[in-house]
């Protein structure tokens, strides 16, 4: 097996979604522990729907690169998403839900409308599932991987202590006189970079498990939040390349096996926090 | 120089005022005490002594070189806190965060100043302690660390001894006036008016009528017979 598994790893396509594996599980799971404090689990998936909906507007109006137009919308539904939560009517978990549903009908309605390829249910199974896009990148799109994952770890690191700042208690955070909007806003265009970055990579699927997983993992085990941090970045990336790998030896599909391997290690750290007994929920 | 002077301050929500002509002012020393029926605007007065929101009118002034960050909150609990991953020393910590200025990181002074502000307030063996494991009375003495290091000069109480049993409710209620004495302006809210009057040097009662003044002056007045005879004493 230790064979095959060299082989492999002497093609280009294996090391390329190593790398962006392995950089994407990071980026994600340093942002999953606010998310999930914030209770806003279900943000990856929402937003994915939504970078949807926004490619297939701008497949309809005939873009070449739908890039831009998809990062301009995301980002804007994350911001609307992550506003500080007093101010809207509408709140976290509804709010996600109706606007992920919301862009995902509109955006399967246009292109049903306009289809133009042949494969339209291929088109959006590989929209949600990723299917095997993770191993056919182009050199240019790990470089891209690669540049925005530093900026999403500078960023981090920079606002670290913000960040816990004002996802334990913002008002608090406010009084004292941090802008909390400006890192509430800063929050909401990583996340969404993030997610438009890794859907096109990925697959929505896979960019929920690994903002949900890691966090709610490493929290079972870990009382602090530098703790958490840490160990959610260290088993999000410890879990995609194991699922990588896996994947790629069995011929599995990429994503549902990085999942797989995710809720295995969810599982194995709660039993340790029931041995542990730390943990009173 | 009062710390902060407030004249005829109007409060509400979506342009709808609940309270208005409000003017009191607290100095250095003082002990402030909010009192008032739920509904009847304690919390947006805080909020907007906190600026976390505007008022509708009148005026807010700050003193005595008190910097609007300068102000200490302990809020009420929050959810999201029941949950948290946080140790002792991060949450405390968190108090300096409105002298971090541009920079990412907490000096070495930050840091000094946390590990000081927990001596006081007795919680140095539970620094590595995780915050939800914590006791209501221990979590407020966190909170009330982190309060005392992002001031020295006032502090913003919200319901301190909400949800704490009575002889925790009494420890919170001699840590906070020994703070006090130390020299630092206090002002609580609460529903406890029996506490309000021991330990407050100064009342504002807020309702369908306003009463601001002294604790000598409050107990001759008619509100607090209002409050201790109209039924809801502790409402």
């Amino acid at each position: 097996m230790l064979d095959k598994l060299v082989l492999y790893l002497d093609y280009p396509f294996v090391r390329y979604a190593l790398i962006a594996g392995t950089l994407i599980s990071l980026c994600s799971s340093l942002l999953g522990v606010t998310l999930v404090l914030r209770r806003f689990s279900f943000i990856g998936d929402g937003l994915s729907h939504v970078a949807f909906g926004a490619m297939a507007v701008s497949a309809v109006v005939g873009l070449t690169n739908d890039m831009p137009l998809t990062l301009v919308i995301t980002t804007a539904a994350a911001v609307l998403l992550l506003r500080t939560g007093g101010k809207t009517k509408i709140k976290g978990d509804a709010a996600v839900a109706m606007i992920s549903v919301g862009s995902l009908a509109i955006g399967y309605l246009i292109m049903n409308i306009f289809a133009k390829s042949s494969n339209l249910s291929g088109d959006v199974c590989s929209t949600l599932f990723g299917s095997t896009s993770i191993l056919t990148l182009t050199d240019i799109e790990v470089w891209l991987c690669v540049g925005l994952s530093v900026v999403t770890v500078a960023a981090f690191v920079f606002f670290y202590n913000r960040i816990f700042a004002v996802t334990f208690d913002e008002n608090f955070a406010s009084s004292a006189g941090t802008k909390t909007g400006a890192v509430n806003l800063t929050v909401a265009v990583i996340v969404a970079v993030v997610i438009v970055l890794a859907m096109n990579l990925v697959g929505s699927l896979l960019i929920s498990a690994l903002v949900i997983f890691p966090a709610l993992s490493a929290m079972r085990v870990f009382r602090s939040f530098r703790g958490v941090t840490i160990c959610s970045a260290a088993l999000s990336v410890g879990c995609s390349v194991t699922g990588i790998l896996a994947s790629v030896l069995f011929g599995t599909p990429v994503g549902s096996t990085i999942v797989a391997v995710d809720i295995v290690v969810f599982a194995a750290f709660y039993l340790i926090s029931l041995v542990k007994g730390g943990r009173k929920s | 120089m009062a710390l902060i002077k407030c004249e005829n301050l109007s409060l509400g929500y979506d342009g709808k005022a609940i309270v208005e002509n409000l003017s009191f002012e607290v100095s250095a020393g003082d002990y402030l005490c909010i009192v008032g029926e739920n509904g009847s605007g304690k919390s947006t007065l805080m909020k907007t002594l906190l600026g976390l929101q505007r008022p509708l009118g009148g005026t807010i002034e700050r003193g005595d070189g008190l910097q609007k960050n300068e102000t200490g909150y302990l809020p009420q609990q929050t959810v999201v806190q029941k949950d948290f991953p946080a140790s002792v020393k991060e949450v405390v910590l968190s108090g300096c965060q409105g002298r971090l200025g541009l920079r990412p990181f907490y000096s070495k002074s930050d840091k000094a100043l946390a590990v000081e502000n927990m001596e006081k307030m007795g919680i140095t063996a539970l620094a590595d302690r995780c915050y939800r494991e914590l006791s209501g009375g221990q979590q407020q003495r966190v909170l009330l660390a982190r309060a005392l290091c992002a001031t020295e000069k006032l502090l913003l109480l919200d319901e301190p001894v909400s949800g704490l049993d009575p002889k925790v409710t009494a420890e919170m209620y001699s840590l906070i006036e020994s703070l006090n004495k130390s020299g630092v302006a206090v002002i609580m809210i609460s529903h406890d008016i029996s506490a309000a009057v021991k330990y407050a040097s100064h009342i504002l009662h807020i309702g369908k009528t306003v009463f601001y003044g002294t604790k000598a002056e409050y107990q001759k007045s008619s509100y607090a017979l209002m409050f201790e005879e109209g039924g809801d004493g502790n409402a």
